[in-house]
């Protein structure tokens, strides 16, 4: 039987520290909905996934209601558009970005993600016209997701790819100037890219991934924060030891959210994806967790270590609490969705720099940064290559999603709206790399001995 | 879409009452709970920090009502009683402290 205090920490985590479960995220592969005409494909993209993802944000508060944990977000990830357009004759794929907010639309979600190419290695001539097509395609469209994957550890470095998609995000935030270059917040670029995850923007339904499946991602910096303030000075392994505590209980959450919404819709349940994401709510930072910690600042520091510890631990209590664990897993450190890392931005302890180093052993990458609008794109390829870089040889997921705003200069606040929050714009290193990152080719993948 | 299949096999809730004590707070909650067909299983209540807690186990398993509808009605009875009254299904306490 459970004891009283068990039920009121689970009443305190849901009532006063935000624990929710941060998305369900419906898988859906779109690979039998190829055709050579632009509009046959488009329709039978909407069909597909008004079909298959009708129920989903009716189940999703139903079961929210029925366990008393807000669930915030329902989304759709869908296969790679490149991989199912390139069957059409057409050389825009506006025409499939139009299809999915349409869908995204008549199923409720707020988001869609896979809009996207996995050019690793080189482009087909479907990811040439995607990537080309992803500006126009964010600028008209409200919640469509799109992501590049440009490098693996297995592949290396797409240098082509990285320098396009630096030209790729300066065009999106042209485009998009009047939302404060929002199309960029909804464009990440990655190295290592998981196929199964739930979180937007970088969520895609990867090919090796069922018909359909329901994935989780769950949420809780807050819960953490307060279980690492009530230990006081305790020692790190205490602090370790606790956190994954936290973790796997957060996690069991998801898991249960995750089987039921499973059930309800008939659909396998794939994985749950246990990361700390933080929104700009106040108390649900993972920054501040970092400051509980005994950090001053996030971005002081000791702040790498302190994530490490932080990611680390995470990860191990969430994996005991979940059969399958996938997607990014570990903790974000987005600047504009969290309020303890944009205070440390405003107040100088965290500089492009230091949150590069902390990427090292987050679980994600440079997360949206906003950066001044005059900022060339070699420069932002440069950024992406060193995201890339750390991510192909640390055998991990890096990713970068960065807004150049337009009109604006350091230290001026972007304001996003909502769950994607306000960034105050960093500066970045006013050097050029321009002719190293457009020597092209590919970086080639890393040895794996001699690993010092 | 109103084919979703239902889902929580085990009837049992938890039924929360936070806030400042006062008289009437179990009858006016066991008097919802009877009203819906709700059957008590198990009650057990402290002082936390100056603050009344009190924990009801109740089987849903003959109730004329469903959740959502019961939650309305004791979250309403909160608002009257200057309490925070929630009722949650028990796998959700089960998931998290048990294996």
């Amino acid at each position: 039987m459970l004891s009283m205090q068990e039920i009121l920490e689970t009443i305190k985590m849901v009532q006063e520290e935000n624990l929710d479960i941060r998305t369900i995220t419906m898988g859906i592969s779109l690979r039998d909905c190829g055709h050579l005409e632009t509009k046959t494909a488009c329709r039978r993209i909407y069909d597909k996934i008004t079909r298959l993802a009708g129920g989903l944000v009716e189940a999703g508060e139903k079961i929210s209601r029925q366990y008393g944990i807000p669930i915030v977000n329902k989304r759709i990830s869908v296969t790679p558009i490149s991989l199912i357009a390139e069957c059409s004759d057409a050389e825009n794929y506006l025409a499939f970005a139009r299809a999915l907010e349409e869908a995204a639309g008549a199923t409720g979600v707020n988001f869609i993600g896979g809009f996207s190419a996995l050019v690793q290695k080189g482009y087909t001539v479907g990811d040439r016209r995607l990537i080309a097509s992803i500006p126009e395609a964010l600028a008209a469209t409200e919640r469509v997701c799109a992501s590049v994957n440009v490098a693996t550890t297995k592949a290396g470095i797409n240098m082509d790819a990285v320098l396009q998609m630096g030209q790729v995000i300066k065009e999106t935030a042209r485009l998009t100037a009047d939302r404060q270059g929002g199309g960029c917040a909804r464009l990440v670029v990655f190295a290592n890219a998981p196929e199964d995850n739930p979180f937007m923007a970088g969520a895609f339904h990867g090919t090796g991934e069922p018909e359909s499946v329901i994935n989780v991602g769950v949420s809780g910096p807050g819960v953490v924060r307060n279980v690492v303030e009530r230990l006081g000075g305790a020692d790190l392994g205490t602090l370790a030891e606790e956190i994954k505590k936290t973790a796997f209980k957060i996690t069991r959450m998801g898991e249960l959210v995750g089987r039921t919404a499973a059930r309800m819709l008939q659909v396998p349940f794939g994985i749950v994806d246990i990361s700390l994401a933080p929104t700009p709510a106040v108390g649900d930072s993972v920054a501040e967790i970092l400051e509980a910690m005994g950090l001053e600042r996030c971005g002081a520091h000791g702040s790498t270590a302190a994530l490490a510890l932080l990611n680390d631990a995470v990860k191990k209590g969430g994996s005991m609490a979940s059969s399958y664990v996938g997607g990014l897993s570990g903790a974000f450190i987005p600047v504009s969705e969290d309020a303890g890392m944009i205070r440390a931005v405003q107040e100088k302890a965290l500089d492009l720099t230091k949150l590069e180093a902390m990427t090292c052993v987050c679980s994600v990458g440079l997360d949206m940064i906003a950066v001044p609008g005059d900022t060339p794109a070699e420069t932002i390829a440069a950024i992406i290559a060193d995201q890339a870089a750390i991510g192909v040889i640390n055998q991990k997921t890096t990713a970068v999603r960065i807004i150049p705003a337009y009109g604006k200069a350091v230290g001026d606040m972007v304001e996003f709206g909502g769950l994607l929050g306000s960034a105050p714009v960093m500066a970045v290193n006013p050097f050029s790399a321009a002719k190293f990152v457009k020597r092209g080719g590919r970086i080639p993948a890393p040895i794996h001995s001699f690993s010092n | 879409m109103s084919s979703l299949n239902e889902v929580p096999r085990d009837n049992r809730i938890i039924i929360s009452v936070l806030g400042r004590d006062r008289v009437g707070i179990i009858a006016a909650v066991s008097g919802v709970l009877s009203a819906a067909g709700v059957n008590i299983l198990d009650i057990s209540q402290t002082i936390l920090q100056g603050y009344f807690a009190m924990i009801l186990v109740a089987d849903m398993g003959e109730s004329n009502t469903d959740l959502e509808t019961l939650k309305e009605k004791l979250n309403t009875l909160g608002a009257e009683l200057g309490l925070r009254i929630d009722a949650q299904h028990v796998d959700v306490f089960n998931y998290m402290h048990r294996l």
